[in-house]
C-alpha cells in the first residue's frame, strides 16, 4: 500500500542550560494512504513534540522522515497541522481567516478562493463568512480551522489535541463531525491525543508511546463491526471498550 | 418602540439619567473652577499679577487674536509637534520591528534603550543646540527624544507578547518570519500602537515647547518664556 509518512529511528532531545532532556527515542512508524492513526500516551511525554517534527518545524536530532516517498526536506506536499485551538485571528472576517494559509503560500486563486467558498457551503459556515471568530460557537470555530487546513489541499493532516479545549459535549460532537470530514475528504490523518475514548473513536490503528522519553509501546489495530462506521456509533459498540481496557492496561503498565 | 418593558424603560431611563449627572457635573466643575479664580483674584484673596485670572486671560488671548499673532506661535508649535511625532511614531515602529527580528540585536541594545529612555531629556536641550543650531531642527529632535526611546521599548515590548499559537499557526500555514510580522505581529499590536501613539502625542508636545524655550524665536514655548521674562 501507498505510504504518506514514513519515520525511521527518530531521536529528539530538548536543550537547556540545566541540561538535555531526550523526549523522542527511537521512533518507527508508516502511515497509508487514507488512513487515520491516533497516537496516545502519558502527556508531557513528547506526543505534540512528535508532530512538530513531522511538519518540519522542529528538526529531529537523528533519524529519517519521508513523505510521499520523498525526504521531508525536498517534500513539496502540504501537511496540514491542527492547533489545540482554533488561532482564528479575531481581526479578520472568518473567509478571511479560511484564506491565511493561500495568502501566506501566494496560492490565492479564483479556483482557490472558490475552494474556499465550497468548503464553507459544504460545512454549514457559509452564512458566517463575513462574520468575526467571537461570533461563532467552539466547535464552529474548531470547523473553521479545519477548513483552512483543507484549502491547502494537504495529503496529511496532523491534528494536536484538537479538541481538548472544548467542553465535553461540544467535544463529542465536534470530535464526530471532524472525524467524518476527514473521512469523506479521503486525507490521512495523525491524531495527537491524551483521551483514549477520543483515539479509539476516531482512528484505524492506535500507537501507544510510552513516558518520557517517548519510545513506541505497542500498536493497537481497531477493527468494528459496524454497518455505519462513525465515531459516535464506535463508542456504543461493544468492540470500544474491550479496545479501551486494552489500551488503558498497556498504558499503566511500567516497564 | 412602544413595546418595551417596564423594566427594559427602567433601565433605559436610569442609564440616560446617569449620562446626564456625568455631563452636567463634568461642566460645573470646569465653570465653578473659573468662578472661584476669577472671584478671589478680584477681591484680592489671591494675587492677580502671579495667578492671573480668567478675565485677564480671555482679553490677552482676544487681543493676540485679533492682531494674529497667536495663530503663528500656534501654527509653529503645532507644526513642530505633528512632524516630530510622526518621525516618532515611523522610527520606533521601525526599530521596534528590527529588534523583534533579531534577539541578539535586542538583547544587545536593551540596556543602552533603557539608559537612553531615562536620561533627562530636557537636561540635553542646551546641548542639542550647540550640535544643531537654534534651527526648527533642534525644536523638532528635541521634541523626538522625549518620546522615542520609551516608545520604541513599548512597541518592542508588545511585539513580544504576542500569543505564540497564533505564530506557530503561520509556520505550519507554510510562512515565514517575515509572514509571522505582517500577518500576526503588527495586526494584533494595532491596539498597543494606538495607545502608544496617544502617549506620544503629549510627550512630543512637551519635547518640542522645551526646545521652544532656549532656542525659537516664535512658537508657544518661546511665548511663554517672553511672557514670563517680561511679567505680562
Amino acid at each position: 500500500m501507498e505510504q504518506v509518512l514514513e519515520l525511521k529511528n527518530i531521536h529528539y532531545a530538548y536543550h537547556t542550560l540545566e541540561g538535555e532532556t531526550p523526549a523522542l527515542t527511537d521512533i518507527s512508524f508508516a502511515l497509508n494512504k487514507g488512513e487515520f492513526v491516533s497516537i496516545v500516551g502519558p502527556s508531557g511525554c513528547g506526543k505534540s513534540t512528535l508532530l512538530s517534527i513531522i511538519a518540519g518545524l522542529l528538526e529531529p536530532e537523528k533519524g529519517l522522515i519521508k513523505i510521499n516517498g520523498k525526504y521531508l526536506k525536498e517534500s513539496t506536499t502540504n501537511v496540514g497541522y491542527m492547533l489545540q485551538h482554533d488561532e482564528l485571528f479575531e481581526w479578520r472576517t472568518i473567509y478571511n481567516n479560511v484564506i491565511l494559509g493561500l495568502e501566506v503560500q501566494h496560492m490565492l486563486t479564483a479556483r482557490t478562493k472558490e475552494r474556499a467558498h465550497e468548503l464553507l457551503d459544504l460545512y454549514g459556515l457559509r452564512q458566517f463568512e463575513t462574520s468575526r471568530p467571537s461570533e461563532l460557537s467552539g466547535g464552529m470555530r474548531q470547523r473553521a480551522a479545519l477548513i483552512r487546513t483543507l484549502v491547502l489541499e494537504p495529503d496529511l493532516l496532523l491534528l494536536d489535541e484538537p479538541f481538548s479545549a472544548l467542553d465535553y459535549q461540544t467535544r463529542l460532537t465536534v470530535g464526530d463531525d471532524i472525524g467524518q470530514i476527514i473521512r469523506k475528504e479521503g486525507k490521512s490523518a495523525l491524531l495527537v491525543t491524551h483521551d483514549l475514548s477520543e483515539a479509539i473513536s476516531l482512528a484505524d490503528r492506535v500507537i501507544i508511546l510510552s513516558g518520557r522519553p517517548a519510545a513506541i509501546r505497542q500498536t493497537i489495530p481497531l477493527i468494528f463491526d459496524l454497518s455505519e462506521d462513525t465515531p459516535l456509533n464506535r463508542r456504543n459498540a461493544p468492540e470500544f471498550k474491550t479496545y479501551f481496557n486494552l489500551i488503558w492496561k498497556e498504558l499503566n503498565t511500567d516497564e | 418602540m412602544s413595546n418595551l418593558s417596564a423594566g427594559q424603560q427602567k433601565y433605559l431611563l436610569m442609564h440616560r439619567r446617569h449620562k446626564r449627572i456625568v455631563r452636567v457635573s463634568r461642566v460645573l466643575i470646569l465653570l465653578s473652577f473659573l468662578f472661584i479664580w476669577e472671584f478671589t483674584a478680584n477681591v484680592g484673596i489671591i494675587d492677580s499679577f502671579i495667578f492671573s485670572s480668567p478675565s485677564k486671560i480671555a482679553l490677552c488671548f482676544f487681543g493676540m487674536v485679533v492682531d494674529k499673532s497667536i495663530f503663528l506661535h500656534l501654527g509653529v508649535t503645532l507644526y513642530e509637534t505633528i512632524l516630530s511625532f510622526l518621525l516618532v511614531i515611523a522610527i520606533s515602529i521601525l526599530v521596534a520591528v528590527a529588534l523583534w527580528f533579531s534577539s541578539k540585536l535586542s538583547e544587545v541594545l536593551d540596556p543602552y534603550l533603557v539608559v537612553l529612555n531615562s536620561l533627562p531629556k530636557s537636561a540635553l536641550a542646551p546641548l542639542l543646540i550647540v550640535w544643531l543650531g537654534a534651527t526648527k531642527t533642534t525644536i523638532i529632535v528635541a521634541g523626538m527624544s522625549v518620546a522615542i526611546f520609551g516608545s520604541i521599548l513599548s512597541l518592542y515590548t508588545s511585539f513580544t507578547t504576542v500569543d505564540p499559537g497564533k505564530i506557530k499557526l503561520i509556520y505550519t500555514l507554510g510562512g515565514n518570519r517575515f509572514h509571522a510580522l505582517t500577518k500576526v505581529v503588527l495586526p494584533s499590536s494595532i491596539p498597543a500602537i494606538i495607545s502608544n501613539m496617544k502617549v506620544n502625542i503629549g510627550l512630543c508636545l512637551v519635547g518640542v515647547i522645551i526646545g521652544e524655550f532656549l532656542a525659537a524665536r516664535d512658537g508657544l514655548g518661546y511665548l511663554i518664556i517672553y511672557s514670563s521674562q517680561v511679567f505680562r
